[in-house]
């Protein structure tokens, strides 16, 4: 570059920067507590082809406003994108992408599985090393409830298959950001 | 004050002066407030004819185009024209009367869920669930509707909350809506960087699209492209914002666009995309687009940016505030225009080599792209023109030359056949003192032609200037070009005799059928007082060229039937 010339933007240097991520992303989406809120979500998410894999809504401290937390796959969806298409719809006021490292996630899980006697003393064994809750039992079945991450709850389900899973219900990540904001 | 006044009392606080509408048992109070509230209402035929009038009346003044409907099929009439609305930004307010809400839920006579249906494609929408709320969601609709990037806004207002009794006072305080900001100025840093890119460019195109019309921006665009030689094309939205006798103009680029449009965006180092989205009638193939170019992408929606066409320059912001500040950016610059030499020497030649060109009607025969420009000579190049959808919609973007913006008025996005009489209609009541031709297909016209009564009734003299192929034109040229000519279900056969159909409705009707009578027959047609509907019998199986065959890409632009491969 020669003094005095106007500095330009080589047109070479000019990237566009990539759309999708790679990994797991969890949205928290806060929204104006009324009336047909959610179908307006889902149905944006719906019409554009993005897949939600796990969906948990309810109330925040404040009662005019709900919060949406949403996880999907930023290898599949540009986020970027999903974000932008959200924030057009007017209830939604806030939405958040966590950052993995500066968030805390959870989920909620309750397996019923069949739980004979002679196997029933491995399945608590496998509630204890997961810190899972037995919350009912019966002759032939235990419920247990089990909170954590994502994959904890897979890897508890994947323990507790070969036992024969009867019912599996999950509730969905929430999540908050660590630290003091 | 009854809610139904109150809602009278709301639109005009909100500047509203004009209504197209249809009333019914669910928006009795509507219409019965209507009665002292001294709007000038039209009465439409069909709701769909009503909401394309509240968009045709938007597109010509730019103010809010409003449209009344009542419940369930009232309401489900209106989806086409909110559609529409949605995907043409075009600022609109639909009021729909709503069952008494106890019936709500109950599959109540003529209840239909209005507002559930048309979710995908409102910008907004509410639904009074207490006749208090009512000023304050008119408010927030118009807000809504008119600002950012504009779009349809639905009020739902069922039957027994439009009759209650409701404390009013007018709201006119600025809305706060703490989930909608849009953006305004942008971001001066981006800018800098887009003018210096700009600077450095040897083959740029500015690329410009319906958001400088609905932004008001054309000053400010022609400001910019005479900042130096820009070229300068446009989407079929955008038509008008940069006049056509320009020399700096290549013609509306993308499927019909010219060859220069063309091979100028796939030729281009640098585009510059200002209020326009890469709509895959411009891309064509979205891989091979424009593989040369950067992008600088200029828009009042953030989600418009790299939706389909990445950005290495995105700019958020309001048209009309930003390409003043890129206008001063690149002027500070000092750039030396010398270098755009090579790149208009190359489209000069390729606009000696590939213009828009037909082959002349032979024994009279009228050519479709000849009426065109007999219609451009009857209307001295000055008409507000409204068009429906198909073959007769691309000759007009091709051969009328748009000068001004706000004067060529069609669906581009939904591409709703129909959409010209009433668009017509709406836009000759926003401008009265205009000529307004709505030129016509006959596929089209058959689908609205009911509103010639409106035309008649309300006294709305617009001039119809029937492009009559005997067709619905654009679907016969695809089952010839790309269906090895089996044609199905495209031919309209000899009913209706639309001069016969003109006179019942109460206009006047008109033939012509031979190319040296047209352009006196279109004199004829705009001095005749009233409604007029010109049938002009044009060459049956016209295509419409040049043409970007589907899924290929802009350099494939094939220019006569016997190229397409």
């Amino acid at each position: 570059m020669e003094a005095g010339t106007p500095q330009l933007v080589k047109l070479e240097d000019l990237h566009v920067p990539g759309q999708l991520s790679g990994r797991k992303h969890i949205l928290s989406i806060l929204v104006e507590n009324k009336p047909g809120v959610l179908a307006r979500i889902a149905g944006l998410f719906s019409r554009r082809g993005f897949n939600i894999d796990t969906l948990a809504v309810g109330p925040t401290d404040d009662p005019s406003v709900s919060r949406i937390t949403l996880t999907l796959d930023g290898a599949v969806h540009p986020i970027d994108q999903v974000t932008k298409q959200l924030h057009k719809l007017v209830n939604v006021l806030k939405i958040r992408d966590m950052e993995p490292a500066e968030t805390v996630a959870r989920e909620m899980a309750m397996f019923k599985v069949s739980a004979a006697v002679e196997n029933r003393a491995e399945i608590i064994q496998f509630a204890e090393i997961f810190r899972a809750k037995i919350v009912d039992v019966s002759k032939r079945a235990l419920t247990i409830e089990v909170t954590g991450s994502a994959d904890k709850i897979e890897a508890f389900e994947r323990m507790i298959r070969p036992h024969g899973l009867i019912e599996m219900v999950r509730t969905g990540e929430i999540a908050i950001a660590r630290g003091a904001d | 004050m009854r809610a139904a006044d109150a809602l009278m009392e709301s639109l005009k606080t909100e500047g509203v002066t004009d209504i197209f509408g249809i009333p019914g048992g669910a928006n009795l109070p509507t219409y019965d407030a209507l009665v002292d509230a001294g709007f000038h209402h039209v009465q439409v035929r069909h709701e769909q004819g009503g909401g394309h009038a509240a968009e045709g009346y938007a597109k010509a003044s730019g103010k809010v185009g409003v449209a009344f409907a009542t419940s369930g099929p009232g309401a489900t009439n209106l989806v086409t024209a909110i559609a529409d609305a949605m995907m043409d930004s075009v600022p609109t307010v639909f009021v729909t009367g709503q069952v008494r809400t106890e019936l709500i839920g109950t599959d109540g006579f003529q209840e239909a869920d209005i507002l559930g249906a048309t979710l995908p494609f409102v910008k907004h929408s509410f639904q009074v669930t207490d006749p208090r709320q009512i000023p304050e969601y008119v408010h927030e609709a118009f807000h809504v509707a008119s600002t950012g990037r504009p779009g349809p806004v639905l009020l739902d207002i069922p039957q027994d909350l439009s009759r209650a009794e409701i404390e009013y006072s007018p709201r006119t305080e600025p809305v706060e809506l703490p989930g909608y900001r849009p953006m305004s100025s942008g971001n001066i840093k981006q800018v800098r960087i887009a003018a210096k890119a700009i600077a450095n460019a040897r083959r740029p195109i500015l690329y410009t699209g319906g958001g400088v019309i609905n932004g008001n921006a054309s000053e400010e665009l022609r400001e910019f492209a005479t900042s130096d030689r820009f070229p300068v094309t446009s989407t079929l939205m955008g038509l008008g914002a940069f006049p056509a006798s320009d020399e700096q103009w290549l013609g509306m680029l993308g499927m019909h666009g010219t060859v220069t449009a063309n091979w100028a965006m796939d030729n281009a180092d640098l585009i510059v995309a200002i209020g326009a989205r890469f709509d895959d009638r411009i891309t064509g193939k979205l891989a091979e687009f424009a593989p040369s170019a950067k992008i600088i992408h200029l828009d009042i929606d953030p989600a418009e940016i790299s939706k389909n066409v990445g950005a290495h320059i995105p700019i958020v912001g309001d048209v009309k505030l930003v390409l003043p500040e890129l206008t001063r950016e690149y002027r500070a610059l000092q750039t030396d225009s010398s270098r755009l030499d090579e790149w208009w020497k190359q489209l000069r030649a390729w606009q000696q080599e590939h213009p828009l060109r037909y082959e002349p009607g032979k024994d009279g025969e009228i050519k479709p792209q000849f009426m065109i420009e007999a219609m451009h000579r009857a209307t001295k190049g000055d008409a507000i023109v409204t068009s429906d959808v198909g073959q007769h919609q691309m000759w007009a973007a091709q051969y009328y030359g748009f000068e001004e913006p706000r004067r060529w008025i069609n669906s581009g996005g939904l591409g709703t056949m129909g959409f010209g009489l009433p668009a017509a209609i709406g836009a000759k009541v926003a401008r009265p003192d205009e000529l307004v031709v709505c030129l016509a297909g006959d596929g089209s016209l058959i689908m609205t032609c009911q509103e010639l009564a409106t035309c008649v009734n309300e006294d709305i003299p617009v001039k119809v200037f029937l492009m009559n192929n005997g067709y619905m034109g654009m679907v016969r040229q695809w089952q010839e070009l790309f269906w090895d000519r089996r044609y199905s279900a495209v031919q309209m056969g000899a009913s209706p005799d639309w001069v016969k159909l003109a006179e019942a409705f109460g206009a006047t009707g008109m033939r012509c059928e031979r190319s040296e009578d047209l352009d006196q027959a279109m004199v004829d047609a705009i001095e005749t007082d009233g409604p007029v509907l010109l049938d002009v019998r044009v060459a049956q199986e016209e295509n419409c060229f040049p043409m970007i065959p589907p899924g290929q890409a802009a350099r494939d632009m094939v220019e006569a039937p016997e190229t397409v491969g």
